[in-house]
């Protein structure tokens, strides 16, 4: 079937299956390989995108009910001024190893940025615990949302 | 470029003690940067593997007339099609490529199947009939020595090992130090038990294989080690090694489970058979069977000790499940004993290893290699010890801490620096933080958002321990990184090290080194592979920042010299090797020469744990450490590698555990193997 959304500001069409995924869709059709394939259960967040503003695992949506609506990836958080500010306080703060889970890390945290612009600990842990990082053990992922949370 | 992008740049262009940012972190944080399983080409095919639904069974007949007339299918493989050689291994060629007769593992490969897509791969690949005709699974590891052997061909046996008739021995290792039947005053034993851990690196494995059109291939992957990919690689595909070049695609972590072969040689396979590019990429659950795990151990410990608290003579006995291949565990097996006895002078021991086959998942390298299993059961004793003697247990290690000039029960004397003393002090110095008060949001308790307690039955408790480790390969392995460095005239230079950058950050290392030895920024690291430079051994034993730093380094002076000489572009390769080890002597585990290790690391961590005890329950609440880490390249970098090690850590201890039934993995996605998230790590 063929959907018509719009992906990171631009109008995209896509022919799919049923039983797509929209994380397949951004992947292999619309060739947006930003948003990282490691569990497809919903699990480990690291194809977390925006649906309509709302935070998603884009393994669990299905590429057709993105039919009409808004998808914010990864790749569309860069403007031409530059990285996002969660992207640069990630690069700065040593928030990234071997980067896998990092693409669904900086859309969380741009998410959550956007609803609580000054999250408690408290709440910056309950709101990432969705986002699995293998690597860093979280210290450093904690400071890039403390540093992009103090910036404008 | 922005501005944000030119400070970054000038961040980036760290020298040697220096925290720079990665060179490639903004790709990562952008989606721009390109993981082994984002690659594609033009006409490429996806490749999907039959595995074994049984740990152990003989293969009656395999059927794949079905698979081969599906829609899109371009080849479905078996053993048959294997040109070269039919097994490969990291140390010993026991794995066959694809099984032959017999399947020794649940998730064996059995057949591969390519297609023009994913889902008409994964269809044929349900269409190819395998009938399977059942045996009795080895699953104990402390049956294993009694039960009919796996390999009886004994492929680790005869290279210089402990000679051990007993069946399904993978290495049986002794070590006999001073007297082994000295007494002491108090003697604490017991018995300690872990399970198989995933090193669940969050990108699963994945590669693309492209054939160059004259019977080689590129193969583009996410691995450990380029150079002994290619030398498994190229038997089994009956090529010579230049026909075969291994390229380092993006890496999603690695922690030891990229050191074997995944999807190299069946992804070659397809593409050499079909004329075309393929790919292949594991899903999460495929992911659990398509590496090595950590070895489950049990281990039986005695120490002896003065009433004043100084060790007399430790004990112990290591059974490691190896299961069904040999992986690197024989050098597991050595490196469990070795550290058995943890950071401490002994004057007497005697260290017993044993791995063994058996149907369970193949275990070989995770993050500690060995030295993890034991630093449990040692500390744990450690601890039995402090409360019997009635000492502080923080007192008993110092007392006991080995250092410069003490003997290892190898009979290796340590010749540089060991700081275990200092370490120890330093995180029992560190300040706890206070205990919360009650009532508390529900998360700060434990049982979490679960919001099992209010506080009541809930106690804290204060835990210390110290790990111990070799960095670099040990026992006459022979260990070198070649790099090589073309230095151009007009300044600018262009490294060569095919070291894996897993995520580690040790193309950050090479750049600081060739910057810092080249007094210029103007330096790039060309991406790494195996056709422009030697081996730069594994991105493992905690040995490549060491390495990759010699190499470049002695790569970098070599061309300064040499430009002095000629004046115009230079070009020199370099391999860096460190002193050199010798092996174990089989019959008494006592060094042959001055050592088996070249080098060790220390650590000491204390923790701050609330238990609810009526629920058994666990919250880490604080986590302090002090660690022996030499020179720090790049201290920010060297902090991520301590705060994600500690998280692995704090998963095994609390929560992750590979589970299995008569071999079957029962808990093979990140719904039932739980590792640590946010919430987990205290802040």
């Amino acid at each position: 079937m063929k959907i018509r959304l719009t992906v990171n500001g631009k109008p995209r069409e896509a022919d799919v299956w049923a039983g797509e995924s929209l994380l397949t869709t951004l992947r292999d059709t619309l060739e947006l390989p930003g948003s990282k394939n490691a569990c497809e259960q919903g699990e480990c967040g690291s194809c977390s995108v925006l649906l309509d503003g709302d935070l998603v695992c884009a393994c669990l949506v299905l590429a057709a009910q993105a039919d009409g609506h808004e998808v914010t990836t990864v790749e569309g958080l860069r403007s031409d001024d530059g990285l996002h500010r969660v992207q640069q306080a990630f690069v700065e703060a040593g928030a990234v190893q071997c980067g896998f889970c990092t693409p669904g890390l900086v859309v969380a945290t741009a998410a959550l940025l956007e609803r609580v612009p000054s999250p408690s600990e408290d709440v910056i842990r309950e709101e990432l615990s969705g986002n699995l990082c293998r690597c860093t053990g979280y210290a450093k992922i904690f400071d890039a949302v403390r540093l992009a949370a103090s910036r404008p | 470029m922005s501005t944000t992008e030119q400070q970054q740049a000038a961040l980036r262009r760290a020298r040697i003690g220096e925290s720079g940012t990665r060179h490639d972190a903004t790709p990562k944080v952008t989606g721009e940067f390109a993981y082994s399983s984002d690659l594609s080409a033009a006409g490429m095919l996806w490749g999907v593997t039959v595995r074994s639904p049984h740990a152990h069974a003989r293969i009656v007949s395999l059927d794949i007339a079905e698979a081969l007339a599906m829609a899109g299918v371009h080849a479905v493989l078996t053993h048959a099609d294997v040109p070269g050689q039919k097994t490969y291994g990291l140390e010993f060629a026991d794995q066959p490529v694809l099984a032959v007769e017999r399947v020794r593992y649940y998730g064996e490969p059995v057949a591969l199947v390519a297609a023009e897509e994913p889902e008409q791969a994964r269809r044929a690949a349900a269409a190819v009939h395998v009938a399977y005709e059942l045996l009795e699974p080895v699953v104990d590891m402390g049956r294993a020595t009694e039960q009919p052997p796996l390999h009886p061909d004994r492929p680790t046996m005869a290279h210089g090992y402990r000679e051990d008739e007993r069946p399904n021995v993978v290495r049986h290792l002794v070590i006999r130090h001073g007297d082994p039947d000295a007494e002491g005053d108090v003697t604490v034993s017991g018995v300690y038990e872990l399970g198989i851990q995933d090193q669940a690196f969050l990108g699963p494995e994945s590669g693309l294989a492209v054939p160059d059109g004259e019977g080689g291939v590129d193969i583009y992957v996410a691995t450990q080690w380029l150079h002994v990919d290619r030398d498994q690689v190229a038997p089994c595909l009956g090529l010579p090694p230049e026909q075969v070049r291994i390229h380092l695609g993006g890496v999603g972590g690695a922690f030891g489970g990229r050191e074997d072969l995944s999807m190299q040689i069946h992804g070659a396979l397809l593409a050499l058979h079909t004329k075309r590019p393929v790919k292949i990429v594991y899903n999460r659950e495929e992911s659990f069977f398509g590496h090595v795990h950590r070895h489950p151990a049990r281990i039986w410990c005695e120490h002896r000790a003065t009433r004043a608290g100084e060790l007399v003579n430790v004990r112990m006995r290591i059974l490691l499940d190896g299961g069904a291949y040999a992986s690197s565990s024989t050098a597991v097996t050595s490196n469990a004993a070795c550290f058995a006895v943890g950071p401490y002078k002994v004057a007497n021991a005697l260290i017993e290893s044993t791995c063994v086959y058996t149907n369970n998942p193949p275990c070989g390298a995770m993050r500690g290699f060995g030295a993890v299993q034991t630093c449990f059961a040692a500390e744990a004793q450690m601890d039995k010890l402090a409360v019997e003697l009635g000492i502080d247990p923080v007192e008993l290690r110092l007392l006991n801490a080995l250092g410069h000039g003490d003997t290892l029960p190898t009979g290796q004397v340590i010749e540089g620096v060991l700081p275990t003393a200092e370490v120890i002090r330093r995180a029992a110095a560190l300040p706890v933080p206070e205990p919360e008060q009650l009532p508390r949001e529900a998360i700060r308790l434990p049982g979490g958002a679960g919001n099992t307690t209010r506080g009541e039955g809930v106690r804290r408790g204060v835990g210390f321990a110290v790990g111990f480790k070799n960095i670099c390969y040990s026992e006459g392995f022979d260990d070198f990184t070649a790099a090589r460095v073309l230095l151009r005239a007009d300044g600018s230079a262009e490294i060569h090290c095919a070291s894996a950058e897993v995520g580690q950050g040790v193309t950050d290392v090479i750049l600081q080194i060739a910057r810092t030895e080249l007094g210029t920024d103007n330096v790039v690291l060309a991406p790494p592979g195996t056709a422009a430079v030697g081996s730069a051994g594994s991105a493992s034993a905690s040995r490549m920042t060491w390495m990759a730093a010699g190499a470049v380094r002695d790569a970098c002076r070599a061309a300064l010299e040499e430009r002095q000489r000629t004046g115009g572009d230079v070009d020199v390769e370099r391999i860096y090797r460190h002193p050199r080890t010798t092996p174990l002597d089989p019959e008494t585990g006592q060094i042959t020469g001055e050592r088996s290790h070249v080098s060790f690391a220390v650590a000491a961590m204390r923790v701050v744990a609330e238990v609810d005890v009526d629920l058994g329950l666990t919250r880490i609440v604080w986590i302090g450490t002090a660690q022996d880490v030499g020179k720090a390249i790049n201290p920010l970098a060297v902090e991520g590698q301590i705060e994600g090690g500690t998280a692995q850590g704090l998963g095994l201890a609390l929560m992750e555990e590979i589970r299995t039934r008569d071999g079957l993995i029962t808990n093979a996605s990140f719904t039932d193997y739980l590792i640590p998230t946010a919430l987990d790590m205290p802040p």
